[in-house]
């Protein structure tokens, strides 16, 4: 036998096609965001004469998209983990509404405001992950009732009124923008270098995976692709950054984003305590026989939830100026469906964080555009539900061909 | 054919038969004839396309997805699907089993067969009908009874009876005995041929050549996805059968050793452990064992006997409740709570449920590798994937995985690699002791004989090695030591020298006794 070992026969070096196909998933869904903004590009255009890719608009993408990719992220990690969290959308709520008191009933500043808000985020999201991780209470349920406990709550401390306005400072969470530190303004430069750096990093960092992995002897995606996908990517980030900085800067929500999602994106793919997530979701026992003490993972995806919840709560409070008693309300719903059109699983074990910020950028594209195109509010939740189910449906083709 | 001097028909012919997946060739132009009335066998390594070949006949891989002919009774075979296969009378009782647990035994004979009119199941007819074919295959339990509480034996045989609700001509069993014990075995293997008096064609599967060469007419090896031969199962012997399933000649069948046995490296005295639901069922019951270095340590037992229950509670008390006892390791005690510290102790426990304990199937080989010590192949928590890619491709190599590539999700594998798989995942977590729960399940012979070079090799190293089995003759092949194990309690320890399976008998027999006696007194 040992000298049949390579019996089966396998397929030598991967052609281009082969590569392509076996990435569809992760390829897909960028060239569905892809189509989606040249989609309504056309459209717009024609239909409205108005132009979709301006720069306010895409800095208007981001302000009212930023909460929803800040809690896919997290999102993520609590299917992948293989369980659910449907109370986001009131933790938004009840802590942009502490928020609220804090800054403007207490005037607390609001560099003291922040890291209480996250704390009070981490105690949610740990209350429940509690019960879920050590008690064995489905998420399901737990989070249905922190669902109602915390919009209970919200509505109480808002004593069912708005709060508000905030002061400069906290706004600034929201609205602000990244100021030029060249002066110049029109085009802002600091935000063209910023982009430019990044995206230059980005590039650099997978020709070293690349040129590491050959190092190893590991067969390697076609060069064509490579090059092909780092400029396709850098191209639409400098496009993006350049429009950015011909209208205000970069705004600050952007680069949270940034900062975040690549912090997610390493965490997952590169560090252990990521890598045991998904194995926890693939099998659990397994993983516990391995080693990994899996409830305390569980529970860490919980307080992890909470603290990004209580970010979002901050951002959407600061964006409308004030705490509502409804604000968040829905959110859940928005957050889960971008992490499944992003591919990840019901079942757990499977999902990537890109994925979750293309699958909310998919949404917030639909939104923006259908809005633009003046698309009633019920055709727009018929249209998005359809666009889930699809998403999902080309997933469970995909397995099964 | 009266010229062939027998009245044999051919019912199945399987002709030039390929199938592809993404990057792997599972079957290259395979040609199977199977006689009516027959039991034929497929041998064959781990991996070689004996399940593939035989999803091809069942319809699992429809019409389309392979290329090659089938003829079926005079006819072109052309299955969509399962249901297809199943009206033709082809049923497949596949490696795995596939009944619900929570059902009951009448539930599932009918599942997806109901004895119903308009979709109102007739409960009377079924159960009738349930207790009929229960006979048939020489059970008596009632139909009522849910499928969890019974037996891996008693289940496998359900799987039978569920197969002969069907109406079946051509019966493929894969692996049937793989999980099953002894007394177990040779029960199914006569209903095979009580069956085979009553006209049911069958194939079977399996890695158990003595069984093979019990029942079966013909023998057809596949090797490397292709047909090396079809020959007469009275006119050959087992070593031409290795010989063409391996494709060279095996001398032995336990590689050599000289043993180099050093001072005490595992000591566990008075384990008790109580069952996690049942609170009053003791299921160890003091036990006490040791494992030298350079050692290789058997624990022999019946089904049920509580071996794996004891190792699982061990390696970080993963089964049972109220564990207590003590473990000490290199003269030091251990703590092995929880996994984690077991692991850390020097501990390593390869379970014998490799698809729902031992591997993340929907993650690639080289994931499952590192899973149990992912500090092996990072730094600060970060993970260097290369580092990882580089051990994975080295067990690749080192245990013979067959597979294309270390990112082939597990859950693509045959058998016999998952189980290799399981094992590299625990090599690279460097234990002290390992301790193998049925190690060569499902296994094929030459792949037996690199696990048995591996266990060889880590005693050759100092550690120590414990291996539950329930094959006695592995067991005497290649243990230094055997303790005999029976309901929760260990009855015996033979050496080397004095083991035998008259021996190893008596002890389980006895250690029942004694129990009866105190049952009487008490
Ligand atoms: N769904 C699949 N996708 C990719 N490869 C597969 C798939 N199913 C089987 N294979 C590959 O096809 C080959 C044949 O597998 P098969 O399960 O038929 O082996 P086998 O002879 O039954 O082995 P064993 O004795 O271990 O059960 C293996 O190399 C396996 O990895
Ligand atoms: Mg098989």
């Amino acid at each position: 036998m040992t000298a049949e070992t390579s019996g089966t026969p396998a397929v030598g070096g991967k052609s281009l096609g082969a590569h392509i196909g076996g990435h569809l998933r992760e390829n897909g869904m960028l060239m569905a965001l892809v189509a989606i903004v040249a989609f309504f590009t056309v459209v717009v255009r024609v239909a409205d004469n108005v132009d979709f890719l301006s720069a306010q608009n895409i800095t208007n993408l981001f302000l009212q998209n930023s909460y929803v990719i800040i809690m896919a992220l997290g999102m993520l990690l609590v299917i992948v983990a293989g369980h659910i969290d449907l109370s986001v959308g009131s933790v938004v709520g009840l802590t942009g509404s502490i928020a609220a008191v804090l800054t403007v009933k207490l005037g607390w500043p609001a560099l003291a405001v922040v890291p209480t808000v996250l704390l009070t985020g981490l105690l949610f999201g740990a209350a429940q992950g509690y019960w879920v991780a050590f008690w064995r209470v489905p998420s399901f349920i737990v989070t249905l009732s922190g669902m109602l406990v915390f919009r209970g709550l919200t509505r109480w401390i808002l004593n069912g009124q708005n709060i508000g306005p905030f002061p400069k400072s906290f706004q600034s969470l929201s609205t602000g923008f990244i100021p030029d530190a060249f002066g110049i303004n029109q085009p802002n430069i600091t935000a063209i270098v910023l982009v430019a750096l990044s995206a230059a990093l980005m590039v650099w960092l997978g020709w070293r995976a690349r040129a590491r992995g050959a190092e190893f002897g590991i067969v390697q995606e076609p060069l064509g692709v490579f090059w092909a996908r780092s400029l396709i990517i850098s191209a639409a980030v400098i496009f993006v950054g350049y429009k950015l900085a011909s209208f205000r800067g970069l705004p600050n929500v952007l680069i949270i984003l940034a900062v975040l999602t690549s912090v997610f994106v390493f965490f997952t793919e590169n560090m252990t305590p990521g890598r045991r997530i998904y194995a926890l979701g693939g099998n659990e026992k397994a993983a516990k026989l391995s080693g990994i003490k899996t409830n305390w993972l569980v529970f860490f995806t919980f307080c992890n939830m909470g603290v990004l919840a209580a970010l979002a709560g901050m951002i959407v409070a600061a964006r409308l100026n004030s705490a509502t008693p409804g604000a968040g309300t829905g959110f859940e719903l928005d957050v889960i469906a971008a992490v499944f059109i992003g591919g990840a699983s019901m079942s757990g074990g499977v999902g990537k964080i890109l994925g979750a910020v293309v699958g909310a950028l998919i949404l917030g594209v639909m939104n923006n555009g259908m809005s633009i195109m003046g698309i009633g509010i019920d055709y727009q939740q018929v249209i998005k539900g359809l666009v889930l189910l699809l998403a999902v449906i080309f997933d469970v083709y995909n397995k099964s061909r | 054919m009266v010229f062939r001097g027998e009245r044999m028909t051919t019912l199945l012919e399987m002709r030039g038969i390929s199938k592809v997946f993404p990057g792997v060739r599972a079957l290259d132009n395979v040609n199977l004839t199977v006689e009516a009335g027959e039991i034929h066998a497929i041998c064959g390594e781990n991996g070689a396309g004996k399940s593939t070949l035989m999803k091809v006949l069942s319809g699992v891989y429809p019409h389309g997805s392979y290329e090659g002919e089938i003829v079926y009774d005079g006819a072109t075979l052309a299955c969509r699907n399962i249901r297809d296969s199943e009206e033709k009378g082809i049923i497949i009782i596949h490696q795995e089993l596939a009944l619900v647990p929570l059902l009951s035994i009448a539930e599932n004979l009918f599942l997806g067969n109901e004895i119903a009119k308009g979709g109102v199941i007739n409960w009377p007819e079924a159960y009738q009908k349930t207790e009929a074919l229960l006979k048939k295959v020489g059970l008596s339990e009632p139909p009522a009874t849910k499928v969890e509480k019974l037996g891996v034996g008693k289940q496998q045989l359900i799987e039978i009876a569920k197969a002969l609700a069907k109406d079946v001509r051509l019966l493929i069993l894969d692996e049937p005995t793989a999980a099953l014990q002894e007394n177990d075995s040779q029960k199914l293997l006569d209903l095979m041929l009580e069956l085979q008096n009553q006209g049911v064609t069958q194939i079977i599967i399996s890695h158990k050549l003595n069984e093979i060469s019990r029942v079966a007419d013909r023998i057809t090896i596949i090797r490397d996805g292709g047909t090396v031969s079809t020959l007469k199962a009275s006119e050959i012997s087992e070593e031409r059968i290795i010989r063409d399933m391996v494709g060279r000649d095996m001398a032995h069948r336990y590689p050599e050793r000289v043993p180099k046995i050093g001072e005490v490296l595992l000591e566990v005295r008075d384990w008790n452990v109580w069952h996690p639901e049942q609170k009053q069922r003791q299921m160890i019951k003091g036990a006490a064992f040791n494992v030298r270095r350079g050692e290789i340590v058997g624990i022999a037992g019946l089904m049920g006997a509580g071996r794996t229950e004891l190792a699982m509670s061990i390696f970080g008390h993963s089964y049972g409740r109220d564990v207590s006892g003590s473990v000490t390791i290199g003269g030091k005690p251990a703590d092995t709570s929880t996994v984690a510290r077991a692991i850390d102790a020097g501990l390593a426990y390869v379970t014998e449920d490799r698809k729902s304990l031992g591997l993340i199937l929907e993650e690639p080989i080289v994931r499952n590798i590192t899973l149990a010590n992912l500090f092996g192949v990072s730094k600060n928590g970060v993970l260097n994937h290369h580092r990882e890619q580089k051990v994975a491709e080295d067990y690749r190599r080192a245990l013979a995985i067959r597979t294309p590539s270390v990112f082939q999700k597990a859950v693509n594998l045959s058998g016999g690699n998952q189980q290799k798989v399981v094992l590299s995942k625990w090599l690279f977590a460097d234990p002290q002791v390992l301790i193998l729960d049925e190690p060569t399940r499902g296994i094929d012979v030459g792949a037996k004989f690199e696990i048995y070079g591996i266990m060889n090799d880590l005693a050759a190293q100092g550690r120590g090695v414990v291996m539950i089995s329930s094959e006695m003759p592995e067991l005497l092949g290649m243990c230094d030591r055997i303790y005999v194990m029976n309901e929760g309690r260990i009855v015996g320890e033979l050496s080397k020298a004095e083991a035998s399976q008259e021996k190893i008998m008596a002890l389980i027999l006895k250690g029942s006794e004694v129990k009866v006696e105190q049952g009487m007194v008490a």
